[in-house]
């Protein structure tokens, strides 16, 4: 009896999705229903999203066949094609300006975390307990507390309304820190560094060569994460940007919905692109998570577990 | 293990590294320059764009600036004010109720769903929990647009759901509801991630200590609460002191539906809000300073005063 127990415990820990031992019926549904009702509360919205991009004006405010269906005429293609085209383009550009600030912000922030979480994992230097304490402090200050006065700071240098002021900001990212000197603790071996060392290479080439290697994994889910905070970003663009041309997407359908809410009437086109501009403003972080599942998945417990 | 290096990599309860390596400490201490080096370009950052904007907050915060009188010091003036304030205390005390009522709601609805997906494997499952973590890869700006369609009294779903029965569906953003209305707004946006970050949590525990229970007799319903629960304890510690500074910051989703909200939301909804109003409207740049520097010194007491009290040894900032 106890070996089929721990049998059953095995097997229900990934190895095989059949158990052993036979729950009572309802004890296997429960759980099933449990997630099927939460499958549907999460993509209730998304589905709303895509059903309501095939519609046109007409079909969204007055469709027949309710909020969450179809209607007769499908108009997706005429959609889109208003969407890359409304105002010359300028959704595209936010598309791109969205994707370089979070690249180039995540990019950036990632590289200093890697670097900094090496030093401080790796290095016995002065002061390393005060400024990794200050450091893990920092994590508790809410980032946007600082983005009027980063504003102020910024227009005093002529910075603001800059692809800088979207930028340099988001290259700060404490936690980022936090978790690449966790995981280089761990990861990386000081015999490992040793040996490269006694071999004569010198501190940037052990870094490069021996150290870099081995942290890809937390490399690239700080790099996820970066990047997702950088193309959520609303406070920070918001605060800084004036320029049209500059918004990231974020800022930019926050535009859309303040003109269409602000003109009640012929503010009802400008309701439809905003709605097809959020279902393509998803799809490439969507698609980003999806491949690249194994990594995050296993990254993210990094700074949970210690 | 499924998910690779990461996890094994940290389920050692080993702290080496961040305790400096013992024995070599001459020739480390000789390469205190070098680990300097590597820290110097996020030092810089760290220096420019907290350091700097924090103290600069708090200096802009000692002036204030009259139509009459000019740029004037005024001491601790504008945090007197802030305090005396009643559409900043109405921010603070709706941020406050907000955080009460949410995170706990958002903890245990993610514990949940981390349990059962821990204990089941199948391929229905494994949807589940991409379909549960799909929000967090959708902007704030947008999940908060969608569930203000979604809400629309003209052609949200819900009043086409009442209109079945003739009857008049609430509005989800008017001063009634608008407290749940939000509420299931960050709930859809968050409670993945957070979920996400137990369950990996869950999938680093060594599972002979499950068979061990199972030996002793433990039930599921036990070795879920018992063992496994008090096992992901620092990470249930880690997304409470998430979820806690997020709420207190609270800016975009009110932000975006409140030209939705027909009025329910207002400039001072919450201090980040009050802060942006007073700074871009108003051009008050002195008190959303003080706005500013009083939210982030009140959120980092709050964290640090919680972090306190559940700290154990070898979590999170102990």
């Amino acid at each position: 009896m106890t070996t089929a127990r721990i049998d059953a415990t095995h097997r229900a820990r990934g190895r095989s999705p059949q158990r052993r031992v036979p729950l009572r019926p309802a004890r296997r549904i429960i759980p099933y229903l449990f997630l099927g009702t939460l499958v549907v509360y999460f993509l209730t919205p998304i589905w709303w999203l895509f059903v309501a991009s095939t519609k046109n004006v007409t079909g969204l405010f007055d469709g027949s066949a309710g909020a969450l269906w179809f209607d007769k005429t499908f108009a997706l293609g005429a959609n889109l094609s208003e969407l890359f085209t409304y105002d010359g383009g300028i959704y595209l550009r936010w598309l791109g300006n969205s994707l370089f600030y979070a690249l180039v912000g995540g990019l950036g922030a990632t590289v200093l975390a890697v670097l900094a979480g090496y030093g401080f994992a790796k290095y016995r230097i002065w002061g390393r307990n005060f400024f990794f304490a200050l450091l893990l402090g920092s994590v508790m200050v809410p980032l946007t507390a600082l983005v009027i006065p980063t504003f102020v700071l910024l227009s005093g240098l002529k910075l603001t309304d800059t692809i800088w002021a979207v930028i340099l900001p988001s290259l700060l990212n404490p936690f980022g820190v936090y978790l690449m000197q966790v995981y280089t603790a761990d990861a990386v071996p000081d015999e490992l560094l040793d040996a490269a060392r006694v071999d004569g290479a010198g501190e940037f080439r052990t870094f490069f060569r021996v150290a870099l290697p081995q942290l890809r994994p937390a490399f690239i889910t700080v790099m996820l994460l970066s990047v997702v905070a950088s193309w959520n970003n609303y406070f920070l663009p918001l605060a800084m940007l004036s320029n049209t041309n500059l918004f990231p997407i974020t800022v930019g359908l926050g535009l859309w919905q303040g003109q269409a809410s602000a003109n009640n009437s012929g503010g009802h086109s400008l309701w439809g692109l905003i709605i097809v501009g959020s279902l393509v403003s998803v799809i490439p972080l969507v698609i980003a998570f999806l491949s690249m599942q194994r990594y995050w998945r296993g990254g993210l417990a990094v700074g949970a577990l210690k | 293990m499924s998910h690779g290096s990461a996890l094994s990599a940290t389920s050692q309860p080993s702290r080496t590294g961040s305790q400096g390596p013992a024995g070599r400490g001459g020739s480390l201490r000789r390469r205190s320059a070098t680990g300097w080096l590597f820290i110097a370009p996020f030092a810089v950052v760290y220096l420019l764009f907290l350091v700097a904007p924090l103290a600069y907050a708090f200096y802009l915060s000692l002036f204030s600036k009259g139509l009459a009188t000019g740029t004037i010091f005024a001491g601790l003036g504008n945090y007197a004010t802030a305090f005396t304030d009643p559409a900043f205390l109405s921010g603070v005390w709706f941020v406050l109720k907000f955080a009460v009522v949410l995170i706990p709601v958002q903890m245990a609805i993610s514990l949940a769903v981390a349990l059962v997906l821990d204990a089941i494997t199948t391929r229905f499952a494994r949807f589940a929990r991409l379909m549960v973590f799909l929000p967090y890869a959708i902007p704030a700006v947008i999940g908060a647009l969608m569930w203000g369609f979604l809400y629309s009294p003209t052609f949200g779903p819900l009043q086409q759901l009442f209109n079945v029965f003739g009857g008049q569906a609430p509005f989800l953003l008017g001063p009634s509801h608008v407290f749940g209305g939000l509420m299931n707004v960050v709930i859809w946006q968050w409670a993945g991630y957070y979920m996400i970050i137990i369950y990996a949590a869950l999938q680093g525990i060594d599972t002979s200590i499950y068979e061990a229970a199972r030996i002793d007799g433990a039930s599921s319903w036990q070795l879920a609460f018992r063992i496994k629960v008090p096992l992901v304890s620092s990470a249930l510690v880690l997304i409470l002191v998430f979820a806690l500074i997020g709420t207190l910051q609270f800016f975009t989703e009110p932000q975006i539906l409140r030209l939705v909200s027909n009025g329910t939301i207002t400039p001072e909804f919450t201090p980040n809000i009050y802060a942006y109003t007073q700074a871009f409207s108003y051009a008050n740049f002195n008190y959303a300073s003080a706005i500013s520097f009083a939210l982030g010194i009140v959120v980092f007491i709050a964290v640090y005063v919680f972090l306190f009290f559940t700290r154990k040894r070898g979590s999170f900032l102990s």
